[in-house]
Order: structure tokens, then sequence, then C-alpha cells
């Protein structure tokens, strides 16, 4: 076997490296994961209480809520993406090394989402059950979450790369991501409340491919910039 | 003119409120979006005077 | 990242601060007139010449000053986003610093292109508020403007600043026509069509004229805001270069 160089790595291997990095990385904080699940489950909870917990009332709104409880807690787990990279010092290594900037990228949004998003997903028949969501809608709710959460951790990467270098980060990542994430939302909830309509959901399903394949090919390339931009300051 | 007297044009059929608010929000902004600059070159220059 | 076309001369001119400082000194006056002409030539007509509509009444004038502000909200967010992307491509300064005019610009015409498309739907149906696909589409506008105002004020280093608004308004137009056509799906869905705030296509030649004098006033407006603004922001930037000092003493003269 000859001698690789780093630039001799084929993009698949970088790919499979950093994104068992980033999990082993995640795995030795894994109470750290357990903290936006939890808070998924809060928010739910607080549409009942602060509202109705009346059936009824819960049913409608049930894909909404569901569906805003896991942008929040999506949002909330963004800011420790990038974070912890910058300040010890290991993204100016990724910037600097012969590797494109946004194959990393990727890596690392993709280990994030199977920490986050897809974690969410699974619990997400728990809350629908809590908010007596019509079990037409279970599937639908399921597999838009399966779609969108992805589509929520590449935009929500672009707001985290956009603001790694500042102090108030978490907050204004918020801010800068949340009118992105509204299409997203119309379609999930659409398609749910479309399923328990006794209508089907293809479409839906559809569109938020689309988004998601139009997020994964150029968001990386935004997140990339940003990188560059927020460590270069 | 559209309106027969002064009066009328004040009063607008009864939505007189809601039109002269709107063309008051939309001076004030517009007046705040030149004055705003204005200033600051004013700002500017008093601030370097050495 | 070097570009190898080969850009015009005049193109590079464009990027010298002190150049456009010069320039827009010049077309400062004329622009300003224009804009106080069509303003209040515009104004007036819409306010006391106009026709009342026939179902909204004399309310109707609103869209005198809702059409206009909305119309350049979304242009003057386009400007920026290009603005930004020549900034980012061809490290232009004035490209970055036209970009961070216009946002607190582009905000505050959203703000009040909101402002009176609600105070319009208090008399025309009852509400101070209603969810309809323009209004929706028009705030959600107003975060993505506020989104990269708060970047530009945030981030520290003024280049960097710039530079992440570009990436971020260039992201949002990105994005701009999906929420569009999402939020006008789901208006479509939860509300009757008959919830628009559009004006009814065929307008006869009393109202859209003056609506087109106040399109163009606001236009000019905006042409003069933003000179303004990118004016201050060179005068900043450039402060330590000999033409700005010079500028200086010679405002001391004057005082």
């Amino acid at each position: 076997m000859t001698n690789q160089t780093a630039s001799d790595l084929s993009l698949s291997r970088v790919f499979g490296m950093m994104l068992k990095r980033d999990l082993l990385l995640a795995y030795r904080r894994r109470n750290d994961l357990v903290s936006p699940l939890v808070f998924f489950l809060m928010v739910a909870t607080l549409f009942p209480l602060g509202v109705s917990p009346e059936p009824k009332f819960l049913s409608e709104v049930a894909a909404g809520v569901v569906w805003v409880a896991a942008l929040l807690s999506t949002l909330l787990s963004m800011d420790s993406l990038f974070r912890s990279d910058f300040d010890d010092g290991s993204l100016e290594q990724m910037l600097l090394s012969p590797q494109p900037l946004a194959l990393l990228v990727v890596a690392k949004v993709c280990a994030h989402w199977m920490i986050s998003g897809l974690p969410l997903t699974i619990m997400s028949p728990l809350l629908a059950v809590m908010l007596f969501l019509p079990s037409e809608g279970m599937s639908a709710l399921i597999l838009t979450l399966l779609i969108g959460t992805p589509t929520l951790s590449l935009i929500g990467a672009i707001g985290a790369g956009l603001t790694v270098g500042l102090r108030k980060g978490g907050v204004l990542i918020t801010l800068l991501v949340l009118p992105l994430y509204i299409p997203v939302l119309i379609f999930g909830t659409g398609a749910v409340q479309a399923a328990t309509g006794g209508l089907p959901i293809a479409g839906y399903l559809a569109i938020l491919g689309a988004i998601l394949a139009l997020g994964v090919v150029l968001a990386p390339l935004a997140i990339a910039a940003a990188l560059r931009i927020s460590v270069s300051s | 003119m559209y309106f027969d007297s002064f009066s009328e044009l004040l009063d607008m059929g009864g939505h007189g409120l809601y039109v002269w608010i709107c063309y008051a929000i939309a001076l004030a902004i517009l007046l705040f979006n030149i004055v705003s600059p204005l200033l600051k070159t004013k700002q500017f220059f008093y601030h370097h005077y050495r | 990242m070097t570009k190898n076309w080969k850009m015009p001369k005049w193109f590079y001119q464009l990027g010298s601060p002190r150049w456009f400082y010069d320039i827009s000194g010049k077309l400062l006056p004329g622009f300003s007139i224009a804009a106080l002409l069509l303003l209040l030539v515009g104004v007036v007509w819409a306010l006391a010449f106009a026709p009342a509509d026939y179902q909204q009444g004399n309310s109707f004038r609103i869209i005198y000053i809702h059409v206009p502000a909305a119309i350049l909200a979304q242009s003057c967010y386009i400007m920026m986003a290009i603005a930004g992307a020549i900034s980012l491509i061809w490290k232009m300064k004035v490209a970055d610093m036209v970009a961070k005019s216009c946002a607190p610009l582009g905000a505050t015409i959203a703000v009040l292109a909101l402002a009176t498309g609600a105070i319009w739907g208090k008399p025309t149906w009852g509400a101070w508020w209603v969810w309809d696909a323009r209004l929706t589409s028009m705030l959600i506008l107003l975060f993505l403007y506020i989104g990269v105002y708060t970047l530009h004020t945030t981030v520290e280093s003024e280049v960097n600043a710039g530079q992440a608004g570009a990436v971020l308004s260039l992201v949002g137009l990105v994005n701009i026509p999906i929420i569009k056509y999402s939020v006008e799906w789901w208006n479509t869905l939860h509300q009757p069509a008959t919830f628009t705030v559009t004006e009814k296509p065929a307008m006869p030649s009393e109202m859209w004229v003056p609506l087109l004098i106040m399109v163009l006033g606001f236009y000019c407006f905006f042409a003069v805001s933003l000179m303004l603004r990118t004016r201050v922001e060179i005068l900043h930037r450039e402060r330590r270069s000999g033409w700005v000092q010079q500028l200086i003493e010679e405002r001391q003269h004057v005082l």
C-alpha cells in the first residue's frame, strides 16, 4: 500500500473521518445532547398549559406545535455546531486544510443532524400523542420532520457560521435564521394537515425534498464563506 | 379637486384619520432617512475638528 | 478569490470611495429636487385630485403610499444583495458601503409598507392586521433586513461585518422566491381568495398616473438617502486618507 498524503484522501474518506470525529466528540459530551430533546418536550407542554388542554383544540394545533417546537430546539442546538472547534482552534485548521471546506462542513452538519434532528424526529410521535394529533397525520409528521430537519440543520449552520466569532452568537442565530425556516414550516405543517384531512402528501414531500436538495447544494458554500469571514475577524 | 371643501378633504368620508396618519407616518420615515445621515455627516465633521 | 474577467475601467473606478463621494455630491442636488417635486405633485394629486375607490372610499388613497413603499422595500433588498455580491467577488469597498447603507433604509421603508398596509386594513376589513400573503411576506422581508442590519452592527471588524451581511443577504435573496411561494400557498389554504391587499387590476389613468409619480418619487428619495448614507460611511471609513482630511480642514474654515 502506497503512502497516502493528506491530499490523496478520497472525498468520501474525508467525509467519513469528519463525521466520525464529530460523532465521537458528541458522544463524549453526551449529556449535552439531551437538552434540546428536553426542550422539545417542554415547549410542546407549554401549549396545553398556556392555552387549553382540550383535545379538540390541541388536535387542531398539534402539527404546528410539534413543528415549531422542533424548529426552536434545532435553533437551540445550532450554536454548539462550530463553537467548540472555534474556541480550540480546530476550526482554523479546517480552513487551512487542503480538503474542501464545503465537504467538511457537510460532514459536520450531517453529524449535527444525527444527534439533534434525527432524535427529534424519533421523539415526535410521543409529542404527537400527547397533543392528540389525529392518527392519520402521524406518518406525515414523521416523514416531513425526517426530510425537514436536515434542511433546518443546514440553514441553521449558515447562521452558526456567521456568528461563531461573536459573543452573543446564540441568540443572534435565531434572529438570522428564523425567517429562512418559514417555508419548511409551512410545507411541513401543511402536509400533516393534509394527511389529517385524508389528502395525499406526495406533493408536499416533493417540495420539502426539493428544498433539502437545494440546501445540500448551496448551504455548504454559504457556510464555508461564513466561516472564512468569522475566523478572519 | 375631488373634494368640495377643505373640511371634506380632512374628513375623507369618515376615513380621514386613517389616511392622514398614513401620510404622516410616511413623511416621518422619509424625513428620518434624510435627516439621519445629514446629522451623522455634521457629527463627523464636528468630531474630527482638530 | 480572484476573477480573471476583463472588467471595463469604469467598473473599477466605481470602487474608489473618493470618486463615489465626488460624483454623488454632483448628483445629489438633481435627485433631491426631482424627489421633492415628484413626491409633492404625487401627494397632492393622490390626496386631493384622484378619485375615491368605488368600494373602499377614500381610504384607498393609502395605496399611493403603501404600494410605492412595498416596491421600494423589495427593490432595496435586491440592491443590497447585489451590492453585497459585488463586494464579495471584487472586494470593492464602495459596494460594501452601499450594501450597508441599504439595510436601515430598506428596513424603515418595509416598516412603512407594513404600517400603511395595516392601517389600510382597518377601514377595509375591520381588522388592524390580516395575515394575507403580501403583508406576511413583507413582514418576513423586514425580519431579513433586521438580520442583515444586526450583523452589520454586531460584528466588530467593519470589513467582516459587511462581508457577513453580504453572505446573509444573498442567502435571503435565494430564499425570497421560496418564501413568497410558500406564504402565498399558505394563504390560499387558510383564507378565502377575497382577502388581498392588491390594487384592482384595471386602474383608470386618474389612479395609476399619480401612483407612478409616487413610485418615481420614492425611487428618487431612495437614491438621495442612499447617497447620503453611503457618503457618511465613506467619510468614516476613509477618515485617515488625505482627501478626507482636506475636506475636514475645508469645513473648518466654513464653520
